[in-house]
């Protein structure tokens, strides 16, 4: 009997977990001209007409450009940041360390808020670059987590007898510590990239005209036009992040960092 | 050689407020092999730490080879450190690890291969160059530390309690082996221990420590035959350790009068070097062990407990029946307070 249940929570949580997906991928996958679930005959016109649609192009590159960057940047900001925190006695180090990781907590709407307020608006700050600082700093808590629990199973007397072996500081560093975390900065850019890359409250306050990620672009699309495109690349997108997560955790066990 | 290899003079070591070591003087021999010993606490690693160039001092010098080094930044020093934990690069096979500080130098790949390789076959490790850190035993990551410090041909070798990490078999291997690499490279081995008996089979002199001062430098024998303190008695397994009142021999616990006058303040017994089965004195058989070669009693006496060895030849006494022993002149060791 207990089995039974055990099977029912499990389906149900797989039908909940999956079936969007599912669902997703045939609505596009329609030969109708509005988007349904089941879908009116089965065609790949949509999974195509989502390559000619111009702003979608825009927008991905858009959203490419900033998951690479601001990804990279978190991560520029995040390692010294999260070794800073691990190998030194810092005084507010707990501070630091919550601070870091408020772009998690506060609500996205409030960030894209407050950024669009207080900087695109007096600061005449282009959205492009607001963009860009609010997926850097979104991402930025991610970097300094995963960072910091692969430099906690790097003992410090490591970099002690590199330094002895003649190493400076800095040599000691790039020679010793980066190649002993590389797993844990490989899966913290995985994460901060899809989180980038799926994240909409704060790019839909800091979109503006012609500058939009792909989320919001999309939800703009489907505000005028009700056709299965949006299905198909939603389907596209999250074939890409799976891929990209399959990939990672074939290469270096993803799922031991996050 | 010099008997001044390296020199501390007047050193103070630190931790923020808390001082560690205060005011140590202490000369090296070179080549020689001296042990830092000493309960966890008594400055020893801190020491070393200072040596290696880890730790700045607060005061005070430290020379080697005729140079001040105090200011020196530790990756200039040429000092070698083997540490507790081996701390090897997990990402560098065996031969990668003891390469990379003659590959930091710049030298011609022929000559890193070379002294690598010969650095391998001095611990006794060729056939594991190209094995990672986790695919090897604690003693092969030990030995592949050894030879990472040794290939860089250090004026000082430090070893941090080299064989705590071990099982007793390898532990013993390990001994004679960092023994006869030592009389083979001559290179002069500082190394730290809490072990009073890895330190008196290896060292060719002690350094005891207690609460960062050095309590007593002697030569194993020195050290074990005649320890100055009750401290260094206690550590040197003197497990009868009394005061000397006038006639009388003193502890916490009561009093036994004295068969003969001694000038000293205090008086040590080994549990060896108690007479057990006749003499002066009685106490009650509390524990009795056998331990091969003799049989180990603790004795309730008028002074409280008693450590004593007797013969195995000897008749056991069984438990709460007493027994007649003498704290005899012959076997007590004088201390100072």
């Amino acid at each position: 009997m207990r089995n039974l249940t055990t099977y029912i929570i499990l389906g149900l949580t797989l039908t909940f977990l999956i079936g969007p997906f599912i669902i997703i991928i045939f609505a596009g996958a329609s030969a109708g001209e509005a988007l349904a679930f089941p879908p009116d005959g089965l065609s790949l016109k949509w999974y195509l007409k989502v390559f000619t649609i111009e702003s979608f192009r825009d927008s991905f590159l858009l959203s490419m450009f900033l998951a690479i960057f601001g990804t990279v940047t978190a991560l520029l900001l995040g390692v010294p940041a999260a070794y800073a925190l691990n190998r030194y006695d810092l005084p507010g180090a707990e501070t630091i360390r919550t601070i870091v990781a408020a772009p998690i907590i506060v609500p996205g709407i409030i960030v894209g808020l407050a950024l669009l307020r207080y900087l695109v608006v007096p600061l005449d700050f282009t959205v492009t670059m607001a963009l860009f600082m609010a997926h850097t700093a979104l991402v930025l808590p991610y970097a300094v987590r995963v960072v910091s629990s692969s430099l906690n199973n790097l003992r410090a007397d490591m970099e002690e007898a590199a330094v002895l072996l003649g190493c400076t500081r800095m040599q000691a560093f790039t020679k010793v510590v980066l190649p002993n975390i590389r797993g844990g900065v490989l899966a913290a850019f995985i994460l901060g990239f899809v989180t980038s890359f799926n994240q909409v409250p704060v790019s839909l306050f800091l979109s503006g005209p012609g500058v939009k990620t792909l989320p919001i672009d999309m939800l703009a699309y489907m505000e005028i036009t009700y056709d299965p495109s949006v299905a198909a690349l939603s389907a596209l997108l999250a074939f890409m992040s799976l891929t990209i997560v399959f990939v990672a955790e074939r290469l270096l066990g993803f799922s031991r960092y996050v | 050689m010099s008997d001044k290899f390296v020199r501390l003079s007047d050193l103070t070591l630190s931790y923020g407020k808390t001082v560690a070591v205060p005011n140590l003087d202490l000369d090296i021999v070179e080549g020689e092999l001296i042990a830092l010993l000493g309960p966890s606490g008594c400055g020893k690693t801190t020491t070393m730490r200072a040596i290696a160039g880890l730790l700045t001092p607060a005061s005070g010098t430290i020379e080697i080879d005729g140079k001040d080094v105090t200011r020196l930044a530790a990756n200039k020093r040429g000092i070698g450190l083997v540490f507790q934990s081996y701390a090897l690069f997990p990402h560098l096979s065996a031969f990668e690890n003891v390469a990379f500080g003659l590959r930091l130098q710049r030298m011609p790949e022929a000559e890193v291969r070379s002294r690598t390789q010969a650095g391998i076959a001095t611990v006794g490790l060729t056939g594991f160059e190209t094995r990672k850190p986790a695919e090897m035993s604690g003693g092969q990551q030990q030995r592949v530390a050894l030879a990472r410090s040794l290939v860089m041909d250090p004026k000082v070798l430090l070893l941090d309690e080299p064989l705590s990490n071990l099982d007793a078999r390898l532990r013993l291997e390990m001994r004679s082996e960092l023994q006869r690499v030592q009389k083979d490279t001559g290179v002069t081995m500082v190394f730290v221990t809490h072990d009073q008996s890895e330190a008196l089979a290896m060292a060719d002199r002690i350094v005891l420590m207690k609460d960062g001062k050095i309590e007593q430098l002697g030569t194993p024998s020195q050290l074990y035959a005649e320890p100055a303190t009750a401290f260094a008695a206690e550590f040197m397994g003197f497990e009868n350790i009394f005061r000397v009142e006038g006639e009388n021999l003193v502890s916490d616990a009561g009093q036994l009068p004295l068969g003969f006058t001694a000038k000293a303040p205090m008086l040590a017994w080994r549990p060896g070097g108690v007479q057990v089965g006749h003499g002066p004195f009685s106490g009650r058989v509390l524990a009795s062990n056998f331990a091969g070669a003799h049989r180990e009693y603790v004795l309730d006496s008028q002074i409280g407990q008693i450590k004593a060895d007797a013969p195995i030849e000897t008749v056991e006494v069984p438990l709460g029946h007493n027994i007649e022993f003498d704290l005899p002149q012959s076997t007590a060791r004088p201390l100072a307070a």
